[in-house]
């Protein structure tokens, strides 16, 4: 366990290692840092000097591990258009975006798993075909056109849920939630829908297929010879092998949702990072978008870690690879 | 005379195909006694995995029983419904599969999977059955079964899973058990140890078997009656004894003289020249004239039924009163035969 | 056997040998086309496909406006809805847009725009990904480490992400270090095609090298090695027409996956500028106009695009299926 833990460790690493690069050279040679930070009136002198303090002339290498070390404890520099700490502007916007994942994550398994589930048991099924139709016109629909079709559905032609932003919010020590309102749940409602729904859809033909191939095994066909009852075979045999598989693409499919947010808090005006990354993009705010970028890299790592663990804790072929039989039959 | 355990008649398995439907198994019928050994023998494709998998209700679909009767200590099974079936799987037949590392499920400890079906089977509680759990594996042969019980079917090799396997089908006291290939997939060191610890247990138990296998050394050694399969059909069924030493069908003279004897001077193996028919072009009449050395023209118009010849009995014109040779000149002509005459009889 | 490598190469490589022709001769003949013949789904997609294929080449001839002339539009024709609702224009079946554009003839070029930045940017990332993919599998080693480790960083982020990383990138470096404004429409389309045919090579190359490394091992091509064909052309003679097929896969779904993130880039307002619409442009257009009332704006250039990528994905589908019978 140890060792399998310490070796994803050092991939992680290497990942933020190479992600770091990137956003560093962005960074550096995306334009020139100083002529971003000072007014066009600033002499060449000031700016020279700028340069040297910023440590501009140092090694490049040099540059980069104090570029990391800053990174490390969260210092990501000025934001070029708004002239304030990116470190601090993120942090603003990370509850809601965190919010809205999250919600949209909880919504995508909680419907996604239980329709691949029965399409996986019922394959000729009316219901089921239904279903994959459904799923492949849903892959088919744009992301924002999904949105956008939900606004103009429920907010104006039904008029029942807000069209953009958060609704009322709570203040809970710097971090604002949507949580403790009936506004903020209503808000959320149609911008998880849309983020969820392609997941949603991934998910749900992800379980279907490992349920079909499970339900073809011979331990599945063991198990029925043992009189088991369907019940205990489909929901504790066979569903619980396809968790393994299931769990990895679900695992970074979770973490793409915190990027494909960028969309959905566009389309809703939702205060988030995704929306603040986007409009960097627009304004060429380099910092914004190399600490987004640095960001999104530390949760995908994360998140490859909790899957990592999980993986393990449903398979015990994982487990005590050393322990393995003593003695012949 | 007593009810037999499972009495199968004229049973017919069919496969809805794209292009048309095979008969796997074509109106067979046998029965099995209290506490006996019944061996099921013939080459792959001859039907004899599907006879197993339609008498446990167990037939993969688009597989179905299309014909014929499956009786249970003389009360119906073929036609149950499912959840009936399913509680007659496992309590009162139980199976054995092939392969012992794919038939355990890696995610669930062995003494869970025992657990789980002495509890699907019986009103134990929980701290009985894990008790009950631990008495099996002791009993089939798994050293430390306090501490083996939690491992993982990972954990186990080969040998020691199919011994897991066999406590699954026997942990509660089933009356059947049906083992098909139990030791194909394993070692042939361990395939020995096996069969011994297959045959002590049901002695012990008064289980009866219904052993399938294309391996006529384990049939030998194991089965008090057997059956042989040809394309779908039973082509000889007796006890044993009489049918490897005294074979009466064609098919199943060529068959043991395929068998490798120890201490037997035999020159060469023999082998029967061509192959069993696939299903979508079985031949009229009998499926084996083709590569029968007595063919004659009835052969290749009827379909030939079992027929009683001394205690086995024999699906082959020859010994037909009407159209037969007569009984003692057929067993002599069959009982003579030799590879040669075969390959004869091939060329034509 | 006792065949002499040279013997085998006069046997073996034949087979293979050519160009893409002869594996695209191969791929139409019996099986595939068969199972078209059988699919009506996919029968219909193809009609569909064809359809916004003749309508993206003939569009100036077809169309009724040229949406694209802004000296033509009229302000006071703006924002009209179609023709079966109540002050429809015949001039205008579909409405306009606050411009007074005509929304069949900008659907007709919009589709155009979307093609064909959709088309160049999956040949950008075939080439791209085939030719690492080749190297890759080729060369291996060191080479084959840094490829490969690029692709799997690449793939654990969203393509819609990287491709708006480049974007940015592109724009920021156009915009310091060059001096030009990515606001004109060739510079738009440019940046366009290179930010999502970069941010789509991984699959083209993961594929490519696991063939190139079965095929690399085979004796022909050791064969042809070793009496000296250059590896180029071993590559381009017989690796290349053994991909043939999974390549074509790939590029049929990636063509919808292009597509999709054309219309999110420019719905988010970094893609083709609105004087130049494609359907996403047109629909964030629409989008603002949405709360008001005016859903013919979004709703008809949605359709249109729905109904595109669905089509695509349903080829890419069926051609997986055809070309890997096992995976039914």
């Amino acid at each position: 366990m140890v060792a399998f833990v310490i070796r994803r460790l050092i991939q992680s690493l290497l990942v933020m290692f190479f992600v770091a690069l990137v956003a560093f050279t962005m960074f550096r040679f995306v334009g020139d840092p100083v002529h971003q930070m000072v007014g066009i009136e600033t002499s060449m002198e000031e700016r020279e000097a700028l340069r040297e303090r910023l440590g501009l002339r140092d090694p490049l290498i040099v540059q980069f591990a104090r570029f990391v070390g800053n990174a490390a404890i969260g210092d990501f520099g000025l934001s070029y258009q708004h002239k304030r700490p990116v470190a601090e502007m993120l942090l603003e916007r990370l509850p809601a975006t965190l919010e809205l994942s999250l919600v949209s994550a909880v919504f995508a398994l909680a419907v996604g798993l239980p329709m691949g589930v029965y399409t996986g048991l019922h394959r000729h099924g009316v219901l089921s075909k239904f279903f994959l139709t459904i799923s492949l016109i849903g892959i088919s629909l744009p992301t924002f056109l999904i949105g956008i079709l939900l606004i103009y559905l429920f907010s104006v032609q039904l008029g029942v849920l807000p069209s953009f932003g958060r609704g009322s919010v709570v203040d809970l020590g710097g971090w604002r939630t949507n949580f403790l309102t009936v506004d903020g749940w209503k808000a959320l409602i149609m911008p998880s829908i849309t983020l969820g729904l392609f997941q949603l859809t991934l998910i749900m033909r992800l379980v279907r297929s490992e349920m079909l191939e499970v339900l073809r095994t011979d331990y599945i066909k063991f198990a029925r010879a043992r009189g088991l009852a369907d019940r205990a075979i489909n929901f504790g045999h066979a569903l619980k092998n396809t968790m393994v598989p299931v769990i990895t693409i679900t695992g970074l499919q979770l973490g793409s949702i915190i990027a494909f947010a960028i969309i959905t808090e566009t389309v809703f005006q939702w205060p988030g990072m995704g929306q603040m990354f986007l409009l960097a993009v627009q304004n060429v705010d380099i910092p914004i978008m190399a600490s987004y970028l640095i960001l999104i890299a530390f949760f995908f790592v994360v998140i490859n870690l909790i899957v990592d663990i999980l993986y393990y804790v449903v398979d015990p072929r994982l487990r005590v690879d050393t322990a393995t039989a003593n003695g012949h039959g | 005379m007593a009810t037999p355990l499972l009495e199968v008649r004229n049973l017919v398995v069919q496969f809805p195909t794209r292009r048309g439907t095979l008969t796997a198994v074509d109106d067979i019928s046998f029965h099995i006694d209290e506490g006996e050994v019944l061996g099921v023998v013939g080459e792959s494709g001859a039907g004899k995995s599907m006879t197993g998998a339609a008498v446990i209700g167990l037939l993969e679909p688009p597989g179905r029983i299309a014909g014929g009767q499956v009786l249970l200590q003389g009360r119906r099974i073929d036609n149950l419904p499912y959840e009936q079936m399913r509680r007659i799987r496992g309590k009162e037949i139980g199976a054995i599969f092939q392969d012992p590392l794919t038939s355990l499920n890696p995610l669930y400890s062995v003494g869970r999977q025992l657990v789980e079906t002495i509890q699907t089977h019986t009103d134990m509680s929980p701290t009985q059955a894990r008790a009950r759990t631990i008495e099996l594996l002791t009993e089939v042969g798994i050293p430390a079964p306090e501490r083996r019980v939690d491992q993982y079917p990972h954990q186990f090799s080969g040998g020691m899973r199919q011994r897991v396997v066999i406590a699954l089908a026997l942990c509660v006291n089933p009356r059947l058990i049906i083992a098909d290939e139990p030791t194909t997939a394993l070692d042939v060191s361990i395939q020995a140890q096996i069969i011994a610890l297959l045959k002590r247990l049901c002695r012990e138990h008064g289980t009866a078997v219904m052993l399938v296998t294309h391996d006529m050394g384990v049939i030998a050694e194991t089965a008090d009656r057997v059956a042989v399969m040809y394309a779908g059909r039973i082509a000889e069924i007796g006890p044993v004894r009489e049918v490897i030493k005294n074979a009466k069908h064609p098919y199943t003279h060529g068959l043991m003289g395929s068998i490798p004897a120890v201490g037997h001077d035999a020159e060469r193996l023999e082998q029967i020249p061509g192959s069993m028919p696939r299903l979508t072009d079985i031949p009229q009449g009998c499926a084996f004239n083709p590569r029968c050395p007595h063919v004659f023209d009835r052969c290749r118009q009827d379909r030939p039924d079992l027929i009683p010849v001394e205690d086995s009995r024999v699906s082959c014109w020859l010994y037909d009163r009407a159209s037969g040779p007569g009984i003692e000149v057929a067993k002599a002509r069959v009982a003579s035969t030799h590879a040669d005459d075969l390959q004869e009889a091939a060329d034509v | 056997m006792a065949e002499t490598p040279i013997q085998r190469i006069s046997t073996e490589a034949p087979k293979v040998a050519g160009r893409f022709g002869d594996g695209l001769r191969r791929f139409f003949d019996g099986d595939i086309w068969y199972s078209f013949t059988r699919s009506p789904v996919t029968m219909v997609a193809g009609v569909v496909t064809l359809i916004y294929f003749v309508l993206a080449l003939f569009g100036s001839w077809i169309a009724p406006h040229n949406p694209f002339d802004m000296a033509s539009l009229n302000l006071l024709d703006s924002l009209l809805p179609p023709i079966w609702q109540e002050g429809g224009d015949a001039r205008y079946p579909l409405g306009t847009d606050d411009q007074g554009r005509d929304m069949l003839s900008a659907i007709i070029y919009g589709s155009r725009v979307s093609l064909f930045i959709g088309f160049a940017s999956v040949i950008l990332a075939m080439v791209l990904g085939v030719g690492l993919g080749l190297i890759s599998g080729f060369v291996g080693g060191t080479t084959d480490a840094i490829i490969m480790r690029i692709a799997e960083v690449q793939l654990s982020f969203p393509a819609i992400l990287i491709a708006l990383l480049i974007n940015g990138i592109m724009r920021g470096v156009l915009k310091e270090n060059v001096g030009m404004d990515v606001k004109q429409g060739d510079l738009a389309y440019t940046v366009l095609i290179l930010s999502i045919g970069v941010s789509g090579w991984v699959q083209y190359a993961r594929t490519v090298r696991g063939s190139t490394m079965v095929e690399r091992g085979k004796e022909y091509v050791q064969a042809a090695y070793v009496i000296g064909i250059h590896p180029i052309t071993i590559m381009w003679r017989h690796i290349l027409p053994n991909v043939t097929g999974p390549v074509l896969v790939i590029a049929t779904i990636h063509l919808a996956v292009a597509i999709i993130t054309e219309a999110t880039l420019s719905f988010l307002g970094v893609g083709v500028p609105p004087t130049e619409p494609s359907l996403g442009t047109l629909i964030s257009i629409g989008n603002d106009y949405l709360l008001s009332g005016e859903w013919w704006i979004t709703i008809f250039p949605g359709i249109t695009l729905a109904v595109l990528v669905l089509a695509v994905n349903l080829l890419g589908d069926w051609l997986r299926d055809a070309l890997n019978p096992k995976l039914r």
